[in-house]
């Protein structure tokens, strides 16, 4: 984990409330897909988790929805600002599970974190197919993004205004190695109930104290006993959980 | 030069700096970021007699200059401290740890003092009659004089090792309650533990926090703090480990003006995973500034 400050050097609107902010600054403490950071808000108390999406020498980059407060002023920064950021946060999804044709699927802002892992499963010669749920047109993000990689994409909308109307799980491919996902716990359990067989990582979510393993505030149950979602996790192995079906 | 160091019941420390119970784990979270003997010492996570997973989750909601925290005390039991946690704290830090022991009864809390008695590499025991995250548990005995009366005599029976009660600030008058652990021979007292408080979610209009309530601690309550380690001092000859809101080397010489011996730091290391060495840094600079030499000698300089 290290501190540091990062500027900001790119925000723009996705969607009417979902952004992308690329920060510049010191990325040396990141090493795998599907970590996240911890920003702090001028005003605020507690920092923000948020999921890398993407990062390189140089710069990390962000998507984040507005839902409240802290995300509302972050909204409002402006280039050249600057943000404190503890970040090598938790750890990410394990690459060397996927087996050749690995299933990505993400729900809303789950979708972020598995931009990265697409890009690395693909620069290891995988063959990904990332299935995107959202709930209507106005709110899809980084479809063309995950495509320009050159990942197989899937969109799905509740209504069906794009793509394959209703879940993620309406869109599973018949054949695939393994699962990633990340979304809201509604979808992860569905998605828990369809790919039962086959093996998986899940990223979770949890209300946190520190980001770092320190106050205990964001423990799972497992079948491996309590477990911190940000340092044990967020990803999980999904039959480590413990699922009320 | 600046001297920092003060004594707790014969503990010595290099300085008055403890990171707070429940905000520092067992220590190499922490021990990963920077050398944390530089620390006064540290209050480890508050240890029960069996392992508890503890409350549901949300356990965390923020808050103006603070936060709200419902874990329940999530511990893997004395046993596995003593035989787990400890040994792997020694490799990182070799002075010695304060045990902060809850419980849910006076003979539980008592069980569990007499285990960890025996650990050398444990200066004081921190029993904790205050958390108020537990359902029909200890803060019942926080806040009735008798029962932390009892619950102080049981451990003083099964320990040598100087015993700090840690009360809760749940109360409508703190001096009867820090009265009742003195007579009970306690050591020393520690205060406070976190105020109950609530946070309502507007888009689902229900508590954050699954268990509804939970405590209430960071900068915003650095005020209540003082104001009761200020009456404690007062009304008690006992060392006091005062804590509450702590952030700042400023904080701390207030602190201690107050009449703390030594503080402890909590919320503030979840924010600032380094506060500590920071405040521990900068109080040489903050004492110069306000005329202090040494810090042994502002202990209670406000009344
Ligand atoms: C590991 C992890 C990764 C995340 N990645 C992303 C991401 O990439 N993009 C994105 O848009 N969101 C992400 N989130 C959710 C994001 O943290 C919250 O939406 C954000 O904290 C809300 O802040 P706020 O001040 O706007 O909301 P408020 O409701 O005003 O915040 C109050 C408090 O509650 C916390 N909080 C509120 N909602 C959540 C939530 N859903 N999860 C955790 N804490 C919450 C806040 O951090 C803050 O401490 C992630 C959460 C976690 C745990
Ligand atoms: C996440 C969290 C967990 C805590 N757990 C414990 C605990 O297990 N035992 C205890 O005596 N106090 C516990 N406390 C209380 C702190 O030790 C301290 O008394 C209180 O938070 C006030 O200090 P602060 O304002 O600096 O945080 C906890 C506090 C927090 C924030
Ligand atoms: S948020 Fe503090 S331990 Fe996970």
């Amino acid at each position: 984990m290290k501190q540091g400050i990062y500027t900001i050097v790119e925000h723009t609107p996705l969607t009417r409330d979902v952004y992308r902010m690329v920060l510049s600054g010191d990325t040396s403490a990141m090493t795998m897909p599907g970590q996240f950071m911890e920003i702090s808000l001028p005003g605020f108390f507690l920092r923000r988790p948020i999921s890398i999406c993407d990062y390189d020498e140089k710069t990390v980059t962000i998507i984040y929805k507005v839902v409240g407060q802290g995300t509302d002023a972050m909204a409002r920064m402006k280039k050249g600002e600057t943000l404190d950021a503890l970040t090598g946060l938790g750890h990410g999804f394990d690459v060397e599970k996927s087996g050749d044709e690995p299933l990505l699927v993400g729900g809303g802002v789950g979708v972020p974190p598995l931009y990265n892992l697409a890009k690395t499963l693909l620069a290891a010669g995988r063959k990904p197919t990332v299935i995107l749920g959202f709930n209507k047109a106005d709110e899809i993000f980084y479809a063309r993004e995950f495509e320009a990689l050159g990942a197989r994409v899937i969109v799905t909308t509740v209504d069906g205004s794009v793509g394959v109307k209703g879940f993620v799980t309406n869109a599973l491919p018949e054949r695939f190695s393994y699962v990633y996902s990340c979304g809201p716990m509604p979808m992860l359990r569905a998605l828990y109930r369809a790919t039962q067989g086959s093996g998986g990582q899940f990223s979770l979510e949890e209300r946190m104290g520190c980001g770092f393993g320190a106050c205990m505030g964001c423990s799972v149950m497992t079948k491996e006993g309590g477990r911190r979602v940000c340092k044990d996790g967020p990803v999980f192995d999904k039959e480590v959980l413990e699922w009320q079906i | 030069m600046a001297d920092l160091k003060v004594t707790l019941s014969g503990l010595e420390l290099d300085n008055p700096i403890i990171p707070a119970s429940g905000t520092f784990g067992y220590g190499y979270e922490f021990a990963e970021l920077y050398d944390i003997n530089v620390l006064g010492s540290f209050s480890f996570k508050g240890t029960t007699l069996e392992p508890r997973f503890g409350n549901p989750t949300p356990r965390i909601a923020e808050t103006p200059s603070g936060m709200i925290n419902a874990v329940g005390m999530q511990n893997p039991g004395i046993d596995r401290v003593i035989t787990e946690e400890l040994p792997r704290l020694k490799r990182c830090f070799h002075k010695k740890v304060i045990a902060n022991i809850g419980g849910f009864s006076v003979d539980e809390y008592a069980e569990c003092c007499a285990h960890i008695d025996k650990e050398d590499q444990v200066g004081l025991i921190e029993v904790n009659v205050s958390c108020p995250n537990v359902h029909n548990g200890c803060m019942s005995f926080g806040t009735d004089p008798l029962g932390i009366s009892a619950v102080t005599k049981a451990v003083k029976a099964v320990t040598s090792k100087p015993v700090y009660v840690k009360l809760s600030p749940n109360v409508t008058d703190i001096v009867p309650l820090a009265a009742a652990a003195a007579e009970a021979g306690a050591d020393g007292i520690s205060l406070i533990n976190t105020l109950l408080g609530m946070r309502i979610d507007l888009r689902t209009k229900k508590p954050v926090i699954a268990n509804k309530m939970g405590g209430f601690s960071g900068s915003a309550i650095l005020p209540v703090a003082l104001r009761m380690v200020y009456q404690v001092y007062e009304a008690v000859k006992l060392p006091i480990i005062g804590m509450g809101g702590v952030s700042t080397a400023r904080d701390v010489v207030e602190m201690m003006l107050a009449g703390a011996t030594a503080v402890e730091v909590g919320a503030a290391n979840l924010v600032d995973p380094w506060a500590c060495p920071k405040i521990i840094a900068d109080l040489p600079g903050v004492m110069a500034q306000y005329g202090i030499t040494s810090l042994k000698d502002i202990i209670g300089g406000a009344h």
